[in-house]
């Protein structure tokens, strides 16, 4: 397997520059170093320049609505559980729209992978401020600012029982793409937020102004990503240093792995029969 | 009163006192005693305190609603006197509680009621506990109706099983106590008569758990749900069942997840539904339409309450027709089924789920909250004429055969060969987007035409097998009752009731595959037919607004309840015999 085997004819229609390019690139890499094939993988995208992905990968891929893919991710997962299932969304869809889906699932530690294109702006319609836009970010529909403090998503996924929560930058592509590799191998829900600057409208947060910004967690040889409050504390850094890595890491039973019903078989796999009543409807009798 | 064998009964007090599992006992008992009956709760959306009703009509015929007098109230509190009183029929008996209870010998009089007055209380407090009130009640009943205490001590074994034995010796005492209080002090022959009967090979169940049972029969594996009055039974009763049936039943964060969930598993081939309210639906609806592009299937099940909002969350009402006929954006096919009583619940859940993959389109059931809470006795459920019908999902040897796999080629019947994920050569974009054949999305001209034909001439396909509405009655006849759903069951009872004179004149239509629309068919109907008389729980007449937009015929006699009580049998009756 090679990058060409997870591609499509249709050549991506992101600008020139764009940070996406490298996550569609660094995803490739990561899924066929994994020896992973291209019917064993289902990728769900949002809505916005991250969801037009749906069409340059070439898996089996599920295009859903703005900020619905991950509730779908879970349930594909649940039924069936031999799919490697990928989520890919951008800020809006995240943490916009699905703020509430990207908590539950976390809660759940459903075994996905959820890869969110993080640059602080709505793209796709025309650069308005998302979530995780800084305070004072101005924008055609915040002409004045953003009068929010933004969402902080790995923050949250450390409080809120994450198993695996991380960032990766687009800006260093080979990393990402070992990153997706440790994302996709994990057992539960693995969270990366990619800073993926977008050139276009996002005059601020900028490739220069990450580079400048971020480091490798892993070149701080005093942190300990399995530390829960220490991990807390790096996800709080913002401003002239920004960690990116492998930011926390713990271990959970994944959803759906201790029912019952799904022991065995995938669900799906399973031929569906006329199912025999007699022994439930004595209850009722 | 004259001398008769079946029975409207009531019990009434404060949420807490177990009105409920009182008269679910009593239903049971008159079920194994070989009599028809359905139930009906009224509750205010509280835990505890308000006021709660059930009430029970038994029968030795199929019964499906309730009257509005009764034969026998059981009042637990004094508000049930102010409440419910003036529901007894003159000649009925009111059971009430003489250690919380006062009422006037002139009020019964004036009423023409008899009262069993009857310490409950105290009966209660000696046999265990103030908590059984209820159960010395319900053996006061069975000795008013001529009904020993064999199948009730049984009954109250198998309910109380989990309880141990101390409960269940208790609760031996209580309905006791209650029944040789009315032999001992009730000398009158009480008018209805309800002795043990052959049993018949019944069940008792509601719409919700019939149609649960309908799409397990059919292989359902996946539900998700969030809690929603009159729909969260389904999710219940499911969840109660899941391990045993293999089914993964999910109780998700938000409607939004849910129907998304659901179009994720069924995605990989899971057969998936989900259960919700009009609220919840409301919430679902986007990806309706996302489930009809995708061309993913899935059974959507709104069992309806009154709306619009919150609304009155208890009870019932039929407005969320219109709604489901139009929810969505944009143009797409769906299936629409209204079953009309627990029977038709199962028989509908079952067909729903084959529906649903053979055509690759989203398939809605509504009900509503009558038949969803409302226990009738039907007979026990057969499966083996339920044979599962996946439609064109592909296997993997008849996928090799393909050279190049197409999953939303264009075919003549609409409908287009379909792989899941983990089949080699199946790739494919399940998008929400327009797409072209592959899936890729593609906003050109000639292909939005295409897909859009394509997907809508999927319903043409389905319209070839799709039964016509049905009809009761005598079929010749020049006078037509129009219904759908739930009203079916109290517009049968009164019929089967008219005189032989009036019954011949009458034929009742029941659209119960409302969309695809049978407009030929029910043109016909209507077109052979001198009055019209269009039945509806709902204050804008929405399937005659249907009919109208489908057959150009506007029907004008109309009889609409909108108050969030079901049809009584008297009103019914009434409208019958002056049609």
């Amino acid at each position: 397997m090679n990058l060409k085997d997870f591609e499509t004819n249709y050549k991506p229609t992101w600008c020139p520059g764009c940070g996406n390019h490298a996550i569609w690139i660094a995803m490739r890499g990561a899924l066929a170093e994994l020896g992973l094939k291209p019917e064993n993988v289902l990728i769900f995208y949002g809505i916005g320049c991250s969801g037009n992905g749906a069409n340059f990968t070439k898996s089996y891929t599920w295009h859903s609505l703005h900020g619905r893919a991950v509730p779908s991710a879970i349930g594909a997962k649940l039924a069936n559980k031999d799919l490697t299932v990928i989520v890919m969304a951008g800020d809006g869809d995240a943490f916009g729209e699905g703020l509430g889906h990207f908590l539950h699932a976390i809660r759940g530690n459903a075994d996905i992978t959820y890869v969110v294109h993080d640059n602080h702006v709505y793209g796709l319609t025309t650069g308005q401020a998302a979530p995780t836009a800084d305070k004072g970010y101005k924008a055609k529909s915040t002409p004045a600012g953003i009068i929010e403090v933004p969402v902080n998503p790995t923050s949250l996924a450390v409080t809120n029982g994450g198993t695996f929560v991380s960032r990766g930058f687009s800006g260093n592509a080979k990393h990402l793409k070992g990153l997706f590799k440790q994302a996709i191998t994990h057992k539960g829900f693995s969270f990366v937020d990619v800073f993926q600057p977008c050139v276009t409208f996002n005059k601020i947060n900028t490739f220069e102004w990450f580079f400048d910004r971020v480091y490798n967690v892993d070149d701080d040889a005093t942190y300990k990503n399995t530390d829960k409050m220490a991990a807390f504390g790096k996800t709080q850094e913002w401003g002239k240093k920004i960690p990116y890595g492998v930011l926390y890491k713990a271990k959970r039973d994944t959803y759906g792995s201790n029912l019952p019903q799904l022991k065995g078989q995938a669900l799906s796999k399973r031929k569906i029969t006329t199912r025999n009543l007699d022994k439930l409807t004595k209850e009722f009798a | 009163m004259k001398q008769k064998n079946n029975l409207s009964w009531k019990i009434a007090g404060e949420a807490g006192f177990g009105i409920k599992s009182a008269g679910m006992m009593l239903g049971k008992i008159f079920m194994r005693a070989g009599y028809e009956l359905f139930d009906y709760t009224e509750y205010p959306s509280l835990i505890r305190g308000g006021h709660n009703v059930f009430q029970l009509i038994v029968d030795t015929r199929p019964v499906n609603s309730v009257t509005e007098k009764i034969d026998v109230l059981v009042a637990l509190n004094q508000n049930t006197i102010k409440e419910n009183f003036d529901d007894l029929a003159s000649g009925g008996v009111l059971i009430y509680d003489t250690d919380k209870i006062k009422i006037s010998s002139a009020k019964l009089k004036n009423a023409k009621v008899d009262g069993i007055g009857i310490p409950l209380t105290t009966f209660a407090k000696e046999s265990g506990g103030e908590v059984m009130r209820n159960v010395v009640a319900l053996g006061a009943t069975l000795a008013l109706v001529d009904q020993k205490l064999l199948i009730a001590n049984k009954v109250i074994r198998e309910n109380f099983k989990n309880k141990g034995p101390k409960i269940i010796a208790n609760n031996l005492k209580a309905v006791k106590a209650g029944f040789d209080f009315v032999i001992k002090e009730y000398k009158k022959d009480f008018p209805c008569d309800l002795p043990t009967l052959k049993p018949k090979d019944n069940i008792l169940i509601s719409a919700n758990e019939s149609l649960a049972m309908g799409a397990l029969a059919a292989g359902l594996n996946f539900y998700v749900a969030y809690p929603m009055t009159p729909s969260s039974s389904i999710l219940h009763y499911l969840a109660s069942v899941a391990e045993k049936t293999g089914t993964v039943v999910k109780h998700a964060e938000d409607e939004i997840a849910v129907i998304n969930m659901a179009l994720g598993a069924a995605h990989t081939g899971a057969r998936a539904m989900v259960g919700t309210s009009g609220g919840g639906f409301a919430l679902m609806t986007e990806s309706l339409g996302l489930a009809a592009l995708t061309e993913t299937p899935v059974v959507m099940v709104n069992v309806q309450r009154g709306g619009p909002a919150t609304g009155i969350p208890t009870w019932t009402e039929q407005g969320d027709l219109q709604f489901m006929l139009h929810a969505a954006q944009g143009d797409f096919p769906r299936v629409i089924l209204a079953p009309g009583d627990a029977g038709e619940a199962f028989d509908l859940g079952a067909q729903a789920m084959n529906i649903a993959e053979v055509y690759q389109t989203p398939v809605i059931i509504i009900s509503d909250k009558f038949i969803a809470e409302g226990n009738s006795t039907v007979p026990k459920f057969k499966t083996n004429n339920i044979k599962i019908n996946r439609g064109k999902l592909l296997t993997q040897a008849q996928l090799n055969k393909i050279k190049e796999y197409r999953r939303y080629k264009l075919s003549a019947d609409g409908i287009s060969p379909r792989t899941v994920p983990g089949m080699k050569g199946g790739l494919y974009i399940a998008n929400s987007d327009e797409h072209d054949s592959y899936g890729f999305s593609f906003e050109g001209s000639k292909n939005r035409i295409e897909q859009v034909d394509k997907r809508q001439s999927k319903l043409d396909t389905f319209m070839k097998s799709m039964p016509t509405p049905l009809i009761y009655g005598n079929p010749k006849a020049k006078k037509t009752v129009v219904i759908w759903g739930s009203t079916k069951g109290v517009i049968l009872d009164a019929y089967v009731q008219l005189p032989e004179s009036i019954k011949k004149k009458i034929r009742i239509m029941q659209v119960q595959y409302i969309w695809p629309f049978a407009g030929k068919f029910v043109s016909h109907v209507l077109e052979t037919s001198k009055d019209v008389l269009l039945i509806e729980n709902n204050s804008n007449a929405q399937l005659g607004n249907l009919i109208a937009q489908e057959t150009g015929i506007k029907i004008k006699n109309k009889l609409l309840k909108y108050d969030g009580r079901p049809f009584f049998r008297e009103e019914i009756t009434k409208a019958l015999k002056k049609f």
